[in-house]
């Protein structure tokens, strides 16, 4: 055929060279632990999970500098799953079949998180998930390092109803229509009727992914606020979304201080894109902010910017997450002197760590994290300043208890219950 | 009341200092008393502390002090840049620099040199203690001589209201001269006398008011009136009435947001396919990199802008201006070296188009992903591009929405007009319509092809410099308008701008009105499956074009 074609194929052809050589080189070293990242560099999702890849590179190779794991060198194994979901379960596969891994640390939505599980739960693997989620799991393969809805979620709407939060009394629920949304909002909801909110004090709607025209909804909830009680928005759009979104507020003149806007997916590395002058006030519910003032932060964004070589790259709660969930990894596979998933398993339980926020983060037996909850503010340099935080760690819930069929389930790894979704114990 | 009582007393015995003196010490919410240093530090000290409760009673204090300094003090608290040195607790004003901080002391203004930000300590704020300090600043500015600050205070006082200050407030309203600022005094006079504490009478004319109102505050207060809560029967009955009003009135306003919003949707989709309207109307290439076209553009932009912030950020204003010719250069010059290299040789074999079209959109998304990274870049909207200009009752047209709509149109009527009066449109238009007539006139049909493909990817690089204010700037903005290019041509009829201008635009209304009805996701479901059914019925769109082209 034409000339372009053999352009490309030659192109293509190399391309298969290259990966072919990588691969020999890597099945070279043979006494190594390696360590899967299953996480999307291309396509929509590449946004927020290229930054946790590069995370767990800096993590492995500090690792490696202070002498490895077990007396071997740690070996990441990255893979692409291109913010495809069935195709994230295939590159699972790969990963535990074909690379043989010792754990894996992958995963950002919800949905390619489920289409994994039934890879993981088959081959009996280890995956670290490092995002805030709704929660009504719990797996044996799994372990959560991010927010539970009561570590993020609930913390934040009873901020909102506080007086200083403002004191709302109702509230418009919008979301990205997935199911960490609407799980979300349906625990929102039963929580909120528990407290009193009636359900034409709630708002709740939804918007595809990568809405990009707000003005509809931006209005309507302004309409929905000039109703007569204190209204407070609770946010759990996602990804892209949220900087049309916050510049539709912007336009519209929506002050924090009148109508605030709590987000569960919007940090720091969101923020990064749009001009925060006019969204100061609103408000994001994490367990970490980039902000927090504490050696462990100061010395890990420290390190962060000298791996990027870039000073003006940003931390976020997941990137902790998964500094927590490496840190345990690492101690249960030195406690228990193998890699063996079983055995790390065991060990996990009741590892803790010194979080970023310089709290002790504890794995709890339903593979769930102990973490405290902050609440910041929006600031106009794109940081969020600490405006509230719980007391102490708050334990992770597998199960909602504002689900009434959720509630009577329990998740509990050891010996005798054994299981992540029973009313009473196995053995 | 009080202040009333120092007012009077300040009046009478201006020459008797110290009995003033003593007066002012009395006054509660004195605003027009003397200062007193000793409870003004008092106060500041009260805003040093750590719980919020403690520094909302300092900004009471510090606003009771009466000390001139405490509006711009309260003023530098609501913005973030009060802190305190914490060493010795002093409260200062700073400022943000490169260096460290610029630190001025509040009450003197002496410039105490940059300060390292370790030594210093933000005073925090939350929204409830911004509300705060909004009614405070209210009181405080009623009478500044500014008038643009009077009416600051007035609206601030409209949203927090506080009985306390009535009658500074009619006061106030009674000597203004400013229309605009009477307006709103009135108003938030209003807002304090529909308090239940407020006498009956002036409750009833407080809802007369706020019926001739088309602020969202008055529709709050008249809910509140007319509901359970409102003991007084009268007052209910009235504020029932003016509540239908109003909402009467709303909904013809709300009607006319609707068309606002679905023209600017419209635009919008207008924008996107105009581009598309040349490379797959006119040329019938089914050009699938179309939207990585529109990416490039909002790129330029972007780089555009970098170089400004640093060379020149006080023309950032002009940013754009540059960014739309630069834009239609680079995603021109691209589209030009796509047809050369790839297209021309696929014409008349369209799944192999859409496929070579897909495979380089996808090499441009992570070619774009590579250099610039996966994250969002941040394009600043010039200030001429942000905030709303308000009609009445809450219809906000946004200046952003406002000019892409006039964007849009000057950009369909300069490609119009390209295509109907150049020589290089009437060769376009040769080509499209007889490839080997036109050839044999002597028209270099490759030439043509190449510049008409260019057009095309350029006017969709213009398109991504007017997306970059509404969307984000990532790697898939061009993937978000594909579909919806493809859906705006197709309706409105293959190879005819009237038909993409009409078919964008009623696109964009009949979206915005479904939108309230049927929610966001049902919206989009409905409007594609109703133009899969009206291309049934019509293949060729509202305008379809006739003649001998369509034959071929």
């Amino acid at each position: 055929m034409h000339k372009p074609s053999i352009g490309l194929r030659r192109l293509i052809q190399t391309g298969v060279f290259v990966g072919a050589l990588t691969a020999s080189v890597a099945g070279a070293a043979a006494d190594t632990i390696k360590v899967g990242i299953l996480h999307s560099l291309s396509g929509t999702m590449a946004i927020s999970e290229t930054t946790l890849k590069d995370a767990m590179l800096m993590l492995i190779d500090e690792q490696n500098k202070k002498g490895g794991l077990l007396g071997k060198q740690l070996e990441p194994v990255i893979v692409d799953p291109a913010s495809n979901w069935p195709l994230f379960a295939e590159k699972a596969r790969e990963l535990i079949s074909k690379d043989k891994v010792s754990a894996v640390f992958g995963c950002w939505t919800s949905v390619s998180r489920k289409s994994v599980l039934p890879v993981f739960e088959e081959l009996n693997g280890m995956l670290f998930y490092p995002v805030q989620y709704e929660g009504e799991e719990s797996s044996r393969n799994v372990f959560y390092t991010g927010a539970a809805p009561n570590q993020q979620a609930i913390p934040a709407v009873e901020y909102l109803m506080s007086e200083d939060g403002g004191g709302a009394t109702r509230f418009a629920l919008l979301g990205t229509d997935y199911v960490y949304p609407r799980t979300t909002n349906k625990i929102l909801r039963a929580f909120l009727n528990a407290k009193g909110v009636a359900d034409e004090d709630i708002m709740e709607e939804y918007t595809p992914f990568g809405h990009s025209d707000w003005q509809t909804i931006v209005s309507r909830v302004k309409a929905f606020a000039s109703e007569g009680k204190k209204t407070a928005v609770v946010s759990t759009i996602n990804g892209d979304a949220n900087v049309p979104f916050y510049k539709e507020l912007a336009n519209q003149g929506v002050k924090a201080e009148d109508l605030p806007v709590v987000a569960f997916s919007v940090g720091e590395e969101e923020l990064a894109g749009i001009d925060t002058a006019p969204l100061v006030g609103h408000l994001a519910a994490w367990n970490y902010f980039m902000s927090v003032e504490t050696p462990e932060n100061a010395e890990f964004i420290k390190k962060w910017h000298a791996f990027t070589k870039d000073e003006n790259r940003v931390t976020n709660d997941p990137m902790e997450a998964h500094y927590i969930g490496f840190k345990m990894w690492v101690q249960a596979v030195e406690q228990a002197g193998t890699t063996d998933v079983d055995a790390v398993r065991q060990a996990m339980y009741g590892q803790t760590v010194t979080s970023l926020t310089g709290t002790k983060a504890v794995m709890n037996v339903n593979h769930h994290l102990s973490k405290p909850v902050l609440i910041g503010e929006v600031q106009d340099d794109g940081q969020f300043e600490t405006v509230w935080k719980t007391d102490g760690p708050v334990i992770g819930d597998a199960w909602s208890d504002f689900i009434p069929e959720s509630k009577k389930l329990t998740a509990n790894w050891t010996y005798p219950w054994v299981c992540g979704n029973c009313e009473k114990p196995k053995f | 009341m009080c202040q009333h009582h120092a007012y009077r007393l300040s009046r009478l015995f201006t020459i008797i200092s110290l009995i003033i003196f003593l007066a002012a010490l009395s006054v509660i919410n004195g605003s027009y008393a003397l200062a007193t240093p000793a409870e003004r530090d008092a106060a500041l000290q009260l805003l040093t502390e750590k719980s919020s409760k403690k520094r909302g009673a300092g900004i009471d204090a510090l606003a009771a002090s009466g000390d001139p300094a405490a509006a711009p003090i309260l003023a530098a608290m609501a913005s973030g840049e009060l802190y305190f040195q914490k060493t010795d607790k002093r409260v200062v004003i700073a400022k943000k620099q490169k260096d460290g901080y610029a630190v001025v002391d509040p009450i003197s203004n002496e410039a105490l040199g940059v300060l390292p930000s370790k030594g210093l300590r933000k005073i925090r704020v939350n929204n409830r203690l911004r509300r705060q300090i909004r009614g405070v600043l209210g009181g405080l500015n009623l009478s500044h001589p500014d008038a643009e600050k009077r009416l600051a205070a007035a609206s601030g006082l409209q949203k927090s209201p506080d009985p306390a200050l009535r009658p500074a407030l009619k006061k106030a309203f009674a000597a203004e001269a400013d229309k605009d600022v009477k307006a709103a005094m009135a108003m938030a006079l209003a807002v304090i006398d529909s308090k239940p504490e407020a006498a009956a009478e002036d409750r009833l004319a407080a809802i007369e008011l706020l019926t001739d109102s088309d602020a969202t505050e008055a529709r709050i207060i008249l809910t509140q009136l007319a509901s359970d809560t409102e003991k007084d029967a009268n007052v209910r009955a009235a504020a029932t009435v003016a509540l239908d009003t109003v909402e009467d009135r709303l909904f013809y306003y709300q009607t006319l947001g609707s068309i606002f919003q679905g023209l600017s949707l419209g635009s919008v989709l207008l924008l996107a396919a105009i581009g598309l309207a040349i490379t797959f109307g006119v040329m019938g290439v089914i050009n699938m990199a179309h939207g990585e076209m529109v990416m490039i553009g909002a790129y330029v932009t972007f780089m555009i802008q970098e170089v400004f912030r640093s060379v020149a950020p006080e023309y950032f204003g002009l940013s754009l201006a540059l960014a739309v010719p630069a834009a239609f250069l680079a995603s021109g010059g691209l589209g030009v070296l796509m047809e050369r290299s790839v297209i021309r040789w696929l014409y008349g074999r369209p799944l192999e188009t859409l496929l070579a079209t897909w495979g380089i959109s996808l090499i441009l998304q992570q070619a774009v992903r590579t250099i610039f990274g996966p994250t969002n870049r941040e394009v600043g909207n010039p200030e001429w591009m942000s905030g709303a200009v308000e009609l009445t009752g809450g219809v906000l047209l946004t200046y952003n929405r406002i000019w892409i709509i006039v964007f849009a149109l000057a950009v369909l009527a300069g490609v119009w007009a390209l295509i109907r009066f150049t020589s290089m449109g009437l060769e376009m238009r040769a080509v499209t319509q007889n490839r080997r007539m036109a050839n044999s006139m002597g028209i270099r049909s490759g030439r043509v092809d190449a510049l008409t493909f260019g057009l095309g990817s350029g006017v969709a690089g213009m398109a991504g410099v007017a997306l970059s204010q509404v969307d984000n700037v990532s790697p898939n903005l061009g993937q978000a308008y594909i579909i919806d290019s493809f859906m705006v041509v197709v309706f409105g009829g293959v190879g005819n701008l009237w038909g993409t201008l009409v078919g964008a635009f009623s696109l964009g209304i009949v979206n915005k009105f479904l939108e309230p009805v049927s929610g966001a996701v049902l919206g989009k479901i409905i409007v594609l499956v109703a133009i899969i059914l009206f291309i049934q019925k019509r293949p060729r769109g509202l305008f379809a074009l006739k003649g001998r082209a369509v034959e071929n």
